[in-house]
């Protein structure tokens, strides 16, 4: 179950679609351990860096912003794996301890 | 993602239908599948327990990696009676990201002054409930203390499946309202679904203090639920 307030990614994507920018959607796919988000989460991200939602508790969302940059780019869809295992761990790594995919694709 | 199936999965969703938004992550190509629509095979078989469990995952089929994400309709908030609780209640539902309609036939209570930009019908709620009726994906919270207007829809309540039933009222006062709801035919095991007294026992003292208790309540109905089937 979900809830559907102004800061629904999905209704942010349709709006922001409609307004003529690029979009891309970032899907939280799989996780394991402590993941701040639960499966099917979602961040929008405009051509230009607005984003809403989240994939994590804040933790990965910059580096996921970045590669949603790139998708918008090249249409071409990304999966990314964030986790402690991870040595960008140590860089935009999840504090809790989980690991997470993150599926990225253009709208359109 | 296509664009088409964006708008039609918002749609779906607006209209509190159960769809899940399939992706093939080898292509990227995705659908929109409702609730009910045939899909055959293996795929077919994990798309029915998706929405059964409401949990959105991977699935492997055929060598094929899909990613279904089940989006099962939003929890919502009836509550029954236009009083001080729910004034607090209807705000903190909004910021706790539930919709939530508020029902009174007594127009005294239930003025636009008073409930500014909220979902608010003031009628009986035999007849609200009629155009939009409640569903398992609802959260009833009768709060009138009269049973003339809390009754019926306790009654629908427990009949529609509500994963919460919440009614205000002392235990003396629930005592007589489960002697009115066994004589409109519930069993035991259904009224026993009441949380009565309403909420979160916090020692909650104000109007506000119980909407908090009553919306704790809310969450832990919710995402306690008994998975598979009823649950939304």
């Amino acid at each position: 179950m979900e809830t559907n307030d102004v800061f629904d990614p999905l209704a942010i994507a349709e709006r922001w679609m409609d307004d003529g920018r690029m979009v891309a959607l970032a899907t939280v796919i799989e996780t394991w351990g402590s993941a701040p988000r639960p499966v099917g989460s979602h961040l929008v991200i405009d051509g230009e860096g607005n984003f809403h939602g989240s994939v994590s508790g804040g933790c990965v969302e910059g580096a996921v912003i970045g590669e949603a940059m790139e998708v918008i780019a090249d249409g071409e869809p990304r999966l990314l794996e964030f986790g402690v295992a991870d040595e960008t761990a140590w860089r935009v790594g999840l504090s809790c301890g989980g690991r997470i995919r993150v599926y990225v694709e253009r709208v359109g | 993602m296509d664009p088409y199936l964006l708008r039609k999965l918002n749609a779906e969703r607006a209209a509190r239908r159960a769809v899940i938004h399939l992706t093939d992550l080898g292509d990227g190509r995705d659908r929109v599948i409702r609730e009910g629509d045939p899909v055959a095979g293996p795929l077919g078989e994990a798309i029915a327990r998706a929405f059964r469990s409401g949990r959105s995952g991977l699935v492997e089929v055929e060598d094929r990696k899909f990613f279904l994400n089940v989006h099962l309709p939003p929890a919502r908030i009836v509550a029954i009676g236009a009083v001080h609780i729910s004034q607090a209640l209807a705000r903190m539902a909004g910021v706790a990201g539930f919709d939530i309609t508020i029902i009174d036939p007594r127009t005294a209570f239930a003025t636009e002054e008073r409930f500014a930009g909220l979902d608010l019908a003031a009628d009986w709620p035999e007849d609200v409930l009629k155009a939009r009726p409640l569903d398992a994906y609802t959260a009833l919270v009768a709060v009138t203390h009269d049973p003339k207007i809390d009754d019926f829809p306790l009654s629908q309540a427990l009949t529609t499946g509500c994963f919460y039933v919440g009614a205000l009222g002392s235990r003396k006062t629930h005592a007589k309202r489960v002697e009115r709801l066994t004589a409109l035919g519930h069993g035991a095991a259904e009224i026993a679904r009441i949380s009565a007294p309403i909420g979160l026992d916090i020692g909650a003292a104000s109007p506000a203090e119980i909407a908090v208790a009553i919306l704790a309540d809310i969450v832990a109905h919710l995402r306690r639920r008994p998975l598979l089937g009823a649950g939304p």
